[in-house]
């Protein structure tokens, strides 16, 4: 049977792609972001993850105002690198897993949650900056990845309960998948920021970092963190931290943690990362 | 979180007033929550900036913006508030960022870059704060709290 074996959360700003693509990782401005990846970078290269459930945000890239779903998923075989404007990442293709993406989905609707299917896109810095910060520059990734988009743009975006409980899914929805699968789920964006207004700029170490502590271990206090906490605490776009919440739901009522790393700023933005693994 | 009564948001979260969800998000100080209003009123602009996705329409816009503009149904307003690259009124108008960063690629502008226009501070000021830690959410949280 396939299980989930740890979940990743990491920020996912298009600026660590630049420095990926660059060539910068090590310099004085990126050094100390990319040093707190390293740890991630050995265990992912030992765990051998078969496929990534990866949670993230389009940013205007695949989806426009014309359509809007609050969850969807990706069962294609493939996805090109989207152009966001600076032509698209040097990066290589990304491999679905089909099959997998495809039960995902018919289990997530038999289980309530109407999810949206996508069967062609182009994926953007929100999928493939993860990728190039937990397995570098490789010629091929490592893995296969079922992309999991969320709507955190337009309000009201999901809300950290129903992100929770969307992992919960999740979770039962890959348990019951008869091939024999290591995955792993990822919860990309945030931390704090806020990229719009006089406000812009907006960073908060501490309530980021306990957000972080909520995650490990048997709380679910995080859940019923409402909208407006995240934004009046880390900014408007400090929001995309509810997809954290679908990894730590699909980890089971209790994690352990494997490895933590915050470091401000990247750009406008907090980064955060951490590796939990389920401790049922 | 901060708040120690879970009870109360899990009762909140349980059914929420729609009206009180939304005018919570009007009360925070510099700041446009990209709600349903501000995307109906904003469509145009966004898909107009969605447009510059494609390197032959940045090019067809830096040659002749206001030809380029005018393909788009987009209010007089907009058109002006586009062409002062003026984003605190994109904002008020219904721009979101990640649809107003089209134009600030065409521009060559870097996020931080475009972003720091947005506050009262220059680029290298604006820097400098992101630098010594960001701006601190001290007396920024809430208009009608002041906190």
């Amino acid at each position: 049977m396939a299980r989930i074996t740890a979940g990743v959360g990491s920020s996912h700003v298009p600026l660590l792609g630049v420095a990926v693509d660059q060539g910068k990782t090590r310099d004085d401005y990126f050094g100390p972001i990319f040093a707190g990846y390293d740890w991630t970078r050995e265990w992912e290269a030992k765990e051998k993850p078969d496929v990534i459930v990866l949670v993230y945000n389009d940013h205007a890239s695949a989806f426009d105002m014309k359509i809007v779903p609050t969850f969807a998923i990706g069962c294609a075989e493939r996805y090109k690198p989207a152009d966001e404007g600076w032509g698209p990442r040097p990066v290589p293709d990304v491999e679905g897993h089909a099959d997998l993406a495809w039960h995902i989905a018919q289990s997530l609707i038999l289980d309530d949650f109407d999810m949206t299917i996508i069967n062609e896109m182009d994926v953007d810095h929100g999928l493939t900056v993860p990728l190039s910060m937990m397995f570098g520059t490789p010629e091929k990734w490592p893995v296969k990845v079922v992309p999991l988009a969320v709507n955190v743009v337009t309000y009201p975006v999901p809300s950290g309960n129903r992100c929770w409980s969307l992992g919960e899914a999740i979770k039962r929805a890959v348990e019951s998948f008869p091939e024999d699968l290591n995955v792993q789920i990822w919860g990309t964006g945030g931390m704090s920021h806020q990229l719009q207004g006089p406000r812009a700029g907006l960073l908060n170490r501490e309530w980021d970092n306990k957000f972080l502590d909520l995650l490990i271990g048997d709380s679910d206090a995080a859940r019923w963190i409402p909208h407006i906490e995240y934004l009046r605490e880390t900014g408007s776009e400090g929001i995309e931290m509810v997809m954290w919440l679908i990894m730590r739901g699909a980890l089971g009522h209790k994690t352990r943690l494997l490895h933590r790393h915050y470091h401000i700023p990247c750009s406008n933005t907090a980064i955060g990362h951490i590796v939990l693994e389920p401790a049922d | 979180m901060t708040d120690p009564n879970m009870t109360a948001h899990r009762a909140t979260a349980a059914r929420r007033n729609i009206h009180e969800y939304l005018a919570e998000l009007e009360d925070i100080p510099g700041t446009r929550v990209y709600t349903a209003a501000r995307a109906r009123r904003g469509y145009h602009i966004n898909q107009f900036a969605m447009s510059l996705m494609k390197a032959e329409n940045r090019d067809r816009f830096r040659a002749d913006e206001a030809a380029y503009m005018n393909e788009w149904p987009l209010t007089d307003e907009a058109k002006d508030a586009l062409k002062a690259r003026d984003y605190n009124r994109l904002l008020d108008l219904g721009g979101n960022v990640y649809f107003l960063s089209k134009l600030f690629s065409t521009d060559g502008l870097s996020f931080a870059e475009a972003v720091s226009t947005m506050t009262d501070m220059t680029f290298p000021e604006y820097r400098d704060m992101m630098l010594n830690g960001g701006r601190s959410p001290i007396g920024v949280r809430s208009i009608k709290g002041g906190y």
